[in-house]
């Protein structure tokens, strides 16, 4: 029912409240088609929330868009919750990639594992807000899908990679840092 | 603003009445300034009309009937093969194969010539600037033969100097030397006809990847003595889904036939099948008729309007972009300087992702290209992940230019940091 609605036109003001200061709960918040860099996305551009690396973290993964270079490393702290303690990035590329990687990264602390998997892609395109076309919703979703993968990819502990099964090339799922084709690989191929 | 008529030599108005496509505008309601010809060109009204006219008058498939309408289908479709060999100067009609489009042809000669004579060891020399249309068969090439695939470097002008191409045909004794006969991101212009005449000093055959040079200029395939040449239909104001192979007869007529299929074969029996003369042989399956009727017409219209004629019109435009956007500060044009190029521009703006220069472009109606057009190997030797591109063509006017300039300049005010704070709000 929900997915009948395109996903870059639906809004939820529910999900996702923004403090009085910024803007009057009677804000319409319909940006005009051109104005992908609202206030809110340059005000996370320019200052991120928590964007960095994090020494203490138990989860991290990295990955990119080959086709513009946008980048993004995530780290996480989970505690003994399940819940992420705490959550930073960092990365490079394009407006839509950073800001988007600060929201969602200010976002995820608190929340648990279940709840960050249940984080859909449609989600995040609304937590970003302006509507994107389809080439930009990749370089938004570019964190959401980092998030994602970080959560199954814990550092340090020689025991980790036991979950990953036996590979032959002996690269564990957190060490993965091969570069990513779009497209079928060309290793497949032999 | 000045009046472009007499600057470039080209009857610009005349030229944009005959490009409807032109006349419309950017969703962000800004008239269109399109800026992204070496991604793909308009159509003006004589291709998409000779095009529509043999849909409405007399489709048919080719080669195949004996009625009315399969003769004249195929008679169109033969004058364009004629009027194709006339615009490369070819030697005959039997060395114009139609195929997909560039990358499809030379997909053909990496599978058919590439398989039959190039084996493990041998080696495949390229520029590092080539599209990946120009790369990644030879990667595949290399996967079933063994043979090694070798880059000519640019240098820190953007160039590839003759001495090193003459120093790498010496040391690596290629079996073929595969090139663009310009770049589609660094704008540069190469010498067909020389760097041709070392590769066949040295015993290299030679492919020219002629996407981003039949558009612009004059091509001479005797003159420049090639073996292979490539180009595509939308890259000439002709429709997609076309491209033209040439390759000297001697050489198609002993390369085995790439795809299999009807249109290719003199005979079929349960035991096996004998191939078709040339052109045929290497034509499977329904050909693209009406759009080699279109890609005819697109000819002729660049015809009538002289090929030098449009070079010099797009080399001063380039060049009046590429010092426009020298003198903005914070841009930096990645390739040669103006005398190397034709009408393309390939630039970064300091601090901010080519993805959004494009984006902000748009909202001033100016359609430009961002990202590695194609050409990640270059972007990786040059140190950047994306560019954007602009690449002029026939219509495009110094005017446009110049309101191109105009939004270029404004992009580092709109992306400034300006001590903005991010607005905490509540989870």
């Amino acid at each position: 029912m929900r997915s009948s609605v395109p996903v870059s036109q639906r809004r939820s003001v529910k999900r996702f409240r923004r403090s009085p200061v910024s803007s009057p709960s009677s804000r319409p918040p319909m940006p005009s088609e051109q104005d992908i860099y609202e206030e809110h996305v340059l005000d996370h551009y320019e200052d991120p929330y928590h964007r960095g690396s994090l020494e203490s973290a138990t989860h991290a993964d990295q990955g990119d868009n080959p086709l513009c270079g946008d980048r993004i490393h995530v780290d996480l702290r989970l505690d003994d919750q399940g819940k992420v303690a705490e959550a930073w990035f960092d990365g490079e590329g394009c407006v839509i990639s950073q800001a988007s990687a600060s929201m969602l990264i200010e976002k995820v602390e608190g929340k648990t594992i279940d709840e960050i998997k249940e984080f859909s892609a449609p989600e995040m395109l609304e937590l970003f807000g302006p509507k994107l076309t389809p080439n930009r919703q990749k370089c938004c979703l570019l964190s959401w899908r980092v998030l994602q993968s970080a959560l199954h990819s814990p550092l340090g502990g020689d025991g980790e990679s036991a979950d990953v099964g036996d590979d032959s090339n002996g690269q564990s799922a957190a060490g993965s840092k091969r570069p990513r084709f779009s497209g079928p690989s060309l290793g497949e191929e032999q | 603003m000045t009046a472009t008529v007499p600057e470039t030599g080209l009857d610009t108005n005349r030229i944009r009445s005959d490009f409807p496509i032109l006349q419309t505008h950017a969703a962000s309601g800004a008239p269109l300034i399109y800026l992204d010809n070496a991604a793909s060109t308009q159509r003006p009204r004589q291709v998409i009309e000779a095009m529509s006219d043999c849909y409405l008058r007399y489709y048919s498939n080719v080669h195949r009937g004996i009625h009315t309408l399969s003769e004249e289908a195929t008679r169109r479709y033969e004058r364009a093969r004629q009027t194709t060999a006339e615009f490369l100067n070819a030697a005959s009609t039997t060395e114009i194969i139609f195929a997909a489009g560039t990358t499809a042809a030379i997909n053909t000669v990496a599978r058919s010539w590439g398989d039959a004579n190039v084996t493990a060891g041998d080696t495949v020399l390229l520029c590092i600037s080539e599209h990946h249309a120009n790369i990644v068969p030879w990667h595949q090439l290399a996967e079933r033969t063994g043979c090694v695939i070798r880059f000519l470097p640019i240098d820190d002008d953007f160039l590839i100097p003759d001495d090193v191409v003459a120093d790498y045909l010496s040391r690596y004794q290629p079996k073929l030397f595969a090139f663009g006969a310009a770049s589609n991101t660094l704008g540069t212009e190469y010498p067909v006809k020389r760097w041709t005449g070392l590769a066949h000093d040295a015993g290299a055959k030679v492919l020219v990847d002629a996407a981003q040079a039949a558009p612009h200029s004059p091509v001479n395939v005797q003159d420049w003595g090639v073996d292979f040449l490539a180009f595509s239909g939308h890259k000439v104001c002709g429709p997609t889904g076309i491209g033209v192979l040439y390759g000297r007869e001697t050489l198609l007529d002993a390369m085995p036939p790439f795809l299999g299929g009807g249109g290719m074969i003199d005979r079929v029996t349960v035991e096996g099948f004998s191939a078709h003369a040339l052109p045929e042989k290497f034509e499977a399956g329904t050909p693209p008729i009406v759009e080699a009727i279109g890609l005819e017409a697109a000819i002729q219209y660049l015809n009538s309007i002289g090929l030098e004629a449009i070079h010099q019109h797009e080399r001063q435009l380039g060049r009046h972009a590429d010092e426009g956007l020298r003198a903005i500060d914070g841009v930096r044009v990645i390739g040669p300087t103006p005398e190397h190029k034709g009408g393309i521009n390939s630039f970064v703006v300091d601090g901010v992702h080519a993805h959004d220069v494009s984006q902000f472009l748009d909202t001033r109606g100016v359609a430009v290209r961002a990202g590695h057009h194609c050409t990640m190997p270059l972007h990786q030797a040059v140190g950047v992940s994306a560019t954007s591109r602009a690449s002029c063509y026939l219509y495009n006017t110094l005017e446009e230019v110049d309101h191109f300039l105009g939004a270029v300049a404004e992009v580092q005010t709109k992306f400034a940091r300006t001590g903005r704070r991010r607005r905490s709000r509540s989870r």
